[in-house]
């Protein structure tokens, strides 16, 4: 009597599954795109993925470690950890370091530009604007600091580097405060 | 300075109280000063020995733990908390106690209760009450025999006598040990109430006093006294107090409305036992206590109306220390769900 | 007698006002540089319309703003135009921003176009709202908010509310200016209720100033008297010495009982709150035609010679005030612009008065040993003293490891940011630096969700379009090749039907 009320229940709550797997079918994978919501979108492939979307697949399928963003930084890794259950590892050095400080944008200098559009072309979020044999430059906006634009890319010396932001009221930051007496405050 | 460097500077307020957390442990204790002069006034000198021991145990333990953590030494020793722990320690446990047992509990608060979950400010339990918990279910007889009240006592012990007992055991000739101690009053009740003896013939008596107990009703009242002070200097918040013995109150009130003779009538509640040391001194420690409006009457009713059950119905006759435990516990639960209104939220 | 409600929280506190004598206010000599920076109000900076070695005059226009939230900058006094470029501002981080300097001429001559006008009656709502925009008069109070967006009211002002509180200890200007010019202050309040015609006009004073009280009843006595002002009353109301209720928020709940709603503004509950400094400005901008080009500022301090208030130009150097107040009085000082409660600590001495410069503070250094930070011993004292009713201990937890959700449930962007809850903590933790610390550190993060998100779509949008371009080249191929195929198909069809014949032929 009882394997047969067992057997029954199985074969309900197979059909139910059966159909709910059909019928609320999430198309894709939704932890792929959490994780890319926490990733930085800096799209520089210091991860050794060619995007930041592709990291993300790879560190949901288990392909990747979570430690090797250095834009999105210690807070990075954590909040991945925090979303997947996952133990917090420091930054894998390998790929670069943090940058805590000011936001760096890519500075074109128009004197030496020779309109090779080398940068125009690899910057992953086209930032740069500029022709053939024109001018180029590059949109702070929407610079991401990936660096992928600089030489050795460009064959030019000196025509395009990476600067600060410039420090203005509305982005300047306070500092935790320090104590006087070196001591950590607990 | 050159124009375009961001220089960071320290933020405003540019002015200081002279409150500090010095300052407030200190008030705190001599707040518990008149209930402690009159201690040792109505019990003897053993009191104070007991003070002294574990005042000297906790400092030793404390600086010895700020040595390990690496913490500057100077700043936190002399911060007054672990010379408030250790009193509030000393008050509850009973003064005829030898003087391992104090130098155990304070150990086990300033070592295990306070440092070894974090230091001043992040102990989840009150260091005295985790202490004198561990003592009472571990040596329950040593702290069991509390002294007899000065007029009843056959025999006064010395200051130097009370020293030679609390450090070797050793009384003078002829005095037998029994001859100091007694019940307290609720030891005394819960002896009666398991024995089924009504409590209606309870009347003046050598351990009930007056009203709760000869002896320790003076006490409470120094207690209140400085109590009171508190939160005048505005140190606590009438809060907690409050809400502990309104609960205490309530709820024996009820129970001894419906039973006189199982249930003890409300003042010996109020001004018997630790009720009032309680309620000022114990629930209403910052570290572990609520901290939003709400949240604090809330606790403190818990406070009380646990208090009030483990008399009653509990295995042990003082429930304070384990009240405080208990919503020590619940005291984050009760911090989230009681934060107050902003200005300008309820618009 | 009014009734007043009380708000939670806040503290007393020791004034230290009498050592400023606000019962005096002295002139200082004129300094041989003046720096107006060109964004001294909230908004957009004004833009310049003189060059460098223009010859400029006292109350002439240097900077037009163009925008609607926005302010002119005026010449405070005669000179030439030297620079303009970026000078360090007066604010905590240090920042320069784009300034005008004029070095003065010693002359302080007033520019032809300045005239009084004695019948300001005939001017409409219109016209003065105007005059104000082009005087570029802003909030004196400290919030340096443009005064002539504010009067623009399109709903009905229950309240006109002049601030003249003043609850931070040192400060004394606007009591000065109560003592001695009530009168410009009263005719500026009589112009501003005909321009928002409230239903009832306070002017709320802390007891502690029982001068400028009298003063003001007197100058409004004399008004009615002579007729002047006769539509309802103006009240003098004293108002109990509480930091912070010249706070507007706070002084609104004392004065009104309502609260201003989060994140909205004073009108919305029907309320409009001006400080006397402005009322005093809004009158010279009207009856005189003379722009926003001093104001009364309070030098005081433990580490000052001889603290008093002064009235003085605007775009002085730090150093040229300092000095008329007697100068410091040893090498161990600190310069606070504003309070000791919600000032800023100022890098150096070339900093400008500015229009929201209402006191220099010249205080000792705070030693080594007095700023021992314990940690927080969770007494509650600060949620006590909070006068937006938050719970500081929280926002410092949730502050210190930046957990932005946990902060907007606690309420940061309430904060406002006056103080009172690190000078009452007994572990001496500064909270108030943890706070902006942590609003800095969640607009940078807001701004940085921003922008990876547009860089997020950027990047989609440029591997679509890669994409499209190759399938798009793929495509052009496959068809270049079908039609090669076609042709080869073609011509060899017309050619074989030829071959075929000749075979048939052959």
């Amino acid at each position: 009597m009882a394997i047969l009320i067992l057997t029954l229940l199985a074969l309900i709550f197979g059909i139910a599954l059966g159909y709910f797997a059909i019928r609320f079918r999430v198309e894709g994978d939704p932890v792929v795109e959490q994780i890319d919501a926490l990733l930085p979108q800096t799209q520089c492939a210091q991860c050794g993925f060619p995007g930041c979307r592709p990291y993300a697949e790879a560190i949901a399928t288990q392909n990747a470690e979570i430690n090797q963003c250095p834009p999105g930084g210690d807070d990075g890794i954590k909040a991945i950890a925090d979303l997947l259950g996952r133990e917090v590892v420091p930054l894998n050095p390998d790929n670069g370091t943090a940058n805590d400080n000011l936001r760096m944008v890519a500075v074109i200098n128009e004197e030496t530009c020779i309109g090779c559009t080398k940068c125009v072309q690899v910057c992953p979020v086209d930032a740069i604007v500029g022709a053939a044999k024109q001018k180029h430059n590059v949109i702070d906006e929407y610079c991401t600091g990936c660096e992928l634009c600089i030489p050795p890319l460009c064959p030019v010396e000196d025509c395009i580097q990476m600067q600060p932001v410039e420090v203005t009221i509305s982005n300047w930051k306070w500092s935790l405060p320090v104590q006087p007496n070196k001591e950590s405050v607990a | 300075m050159s124009d375009n460097n961001p220089i960071v500077l320290t933020s405003s307020p540019f002015i200081q109280s002279s409150c500090s957390v010095s300052s407030v442990m200190r008030t705190v204790i001599y707040a518990l000063l008149p209930g402690i002069l009159l201690y040792i006034g109505l019990f003897g000198w053993s009191v104070l020995v007991n003070i002294l021991i574990t005042v000297v145990g906790a400092m030793f333990f404390e600086w010895l733990m700020l040595l390990l953590r690496n913490r500057p030494v100077r700043i936190y020793l002399f911060d007054g908390s672990a010379i408030l722990t250790a009193v509030l320690l000393s008050l509850a446990i009973p003064p005829l106690a030898p003087w391992w047992l104090l130098i155990l509990g304070s150990f086990f608060s300033i070592v295990v209760a306070k440092h070894l979950y974090g230091g001043i400010g992040y102990n989840t339990f009150n260091p005295a009450m985790a202490a004198y918990a561990v003592l009472l279910i571990s040596f329950p007889l040593e702290m069991s025999m509390w002294s007899m009240p000065v007029d009843e006592a056959k025999y006064l012990l010395s200051f130097t006598e009370s020293v030679q007992y609390a450090l070797f055991q050793v009384l003078p000739q002829n005095i037998k040990f029994d001859a100091l101690t007694s019940a307290t009053v609720l030891d005394h009740i819960r002896t009666e109430v398991s024995s089924g003896k009504p409590l209606d013939n309870l009347g003046v008596s050598s351990i009930l006093g007056y009203v709760a107990g000869q002896g320790f009703e003076w006490v409470n009242l120094g207690f209140l006294t400085g109590g009171l002070w508190l939160i005048y200097k505005k140190i606590i918040s009438w809060h907690i107090p409050l809400a502990v013995l309104a609960a205490l109150a309530v709820s024996s009130l009820i129970s001894y409305a419906i039973n006189p003779s199982v249930y003890v009538n409300p003042f010996i509640h109020l001004l018997g036992g630790a009720s009032i040391l309680g309620a000022f001194f114990i629930a209403t420690d910052p570290v572990t206590a609520s901290t939003t409006p709400l949240g604090r009457i809330i606790y403190g009713l818990g406070i009380g109306f646990l208090t009030f059950a483990i008399r009653s119905w509990g295995g042990y006759p003082d429930g304070i220390a384990f009240a405080v435990l208990l919503m020590g516990m619940a005291t984050p639960l009760i911090d989230y769900y009681t934060v107050p209104n902003a200005y300008g939220e309820r618009v | 007698m009014k009734k007043l409600w009380t708000f939670k929280g806040g503290l007393k506190l020791p004034g230290f006002k009498k050592i400023s004598n606000p019962a005096s206010v002295n002139k200082i000599p004129i300094p041989d540089n003046i720096i107006l920076p060109l964004r001294q109000h909230i908004g957009e900076p004004a833009e310049p319309i003189v060059d460098v070695g223009d010859q400029v005059y006292k109350g002439q226009p240097v900077a037009i703003s163009k925008s609607l939230i926005s302010a002119s900058v005026h010449a405070s006094t005669s000179g030439i135009v030297t620079d303009i470029g970026k000078y360090t501002i007066p604010h905590q981080s240090g920042v320069s921003e784009m300034c005008i300097v004029i070095k003065t001429d010693q002359k302080d001559q007033w520019h032809p176009n300045i005239e009084s006008n004695l019948d300001p009656d005939n001017l409409d709502t219109e016209e003065l709202c105007a005059r104000i925009r082009e005087a570029g008069i802003v909030g004196l109070g400290g919030a340096v908010f443009p005064s002539a967006v504010k009067l623009k009211a399109t709903r009905q002002i229950d309240t006109l509310i002049i601030n003249g509180a003043e609850c931070e200890p040192y400060i004394t200007c606007d009591d000065a200016l109560m003592q001695n010019r009530a009168d410009d202050v009263v005719q500026g309040i009589l112009l501003l209720r005909r321009l928002l015609n409230p239903a009832e006009c306070i002017i709320a004073i802390e007891d502690n100033k029982p001068q400028a009280i009298d003063a003001l009843q007197v100058s409004i006595k004399k008004f009615k008297e002579k007729g002047i002002g006769s539509v309802a009353a103006i009240d003098v109301i004293p108002i109990p010495t509480i930091f912070p209720t010249g706070g507007e928020k706070q002084l609104i709940k004392v004065l009104t009982g309502k609260e201003v709603p989060r994140n909205g503004l004073p009108y919305e509950v029907g309320v409009i709150c001006l400080n006397v400094g402005t009322s005093a400005a809004i009158r010279n901008a009207i009856y005189e035609g003379i722009p926003l080009v001093s104001r009364y500022v309070t030098v005081t301090g433990v580490m000052v010679q001889r603290p008093a208030n002064f009235e003085v130009l605007i775009g002085t150097p730090v150093q040229d005030v300092i000095k008329a107040a007697g100068g410091e009085k040893s090498d161990r000082y600190e310069i606070i612009m504003g309070g000791p409660m919600m000032g800023q600590l100022l890098p150096h001495q070339q900093i400008p008065v500015v229009k929201a410069t209402n006191c220099i503070l010249v205080q000792d250094i705070k030693s080594e040993n007095e700023a021992n930070v314990m940690p927080c011993i969770r007494c509650g004292s600060c949620a006590s003293a909070c006068p937006m009713s938050l719970l500081p201990q929280q926002l410092y937890w949730y502050a210190k490891e930046k957990s932005f959700q946990k902060l907007q449930h606690y309420n940061l962007s309430d904060c406002i940011e006056c103080g009172c809850c690190a000078v009452v903590c007994p572990s001496r933790i500064p909270l108030v630096q943890y706070f902006r610390f942590a609003k800095s550190e969640q607009r940078e993060h807001e701004f940085k969700t921003k922008l990876s998100e547009q860089s997020r779509i950027r990047a989609q949008m440029r591997d679509f379009r890669l994409e499209r371009i190759k399938r798009e080249q793929q495509e052009r191929k496959a068809r270049r090749k079908a039609e090669r195929l076609k042709k080869k198909a073609a011509s060899d069809k017309a050619s074989k039907p030829l071959a075929d014949k000749e075979l048939s032929a052959g």
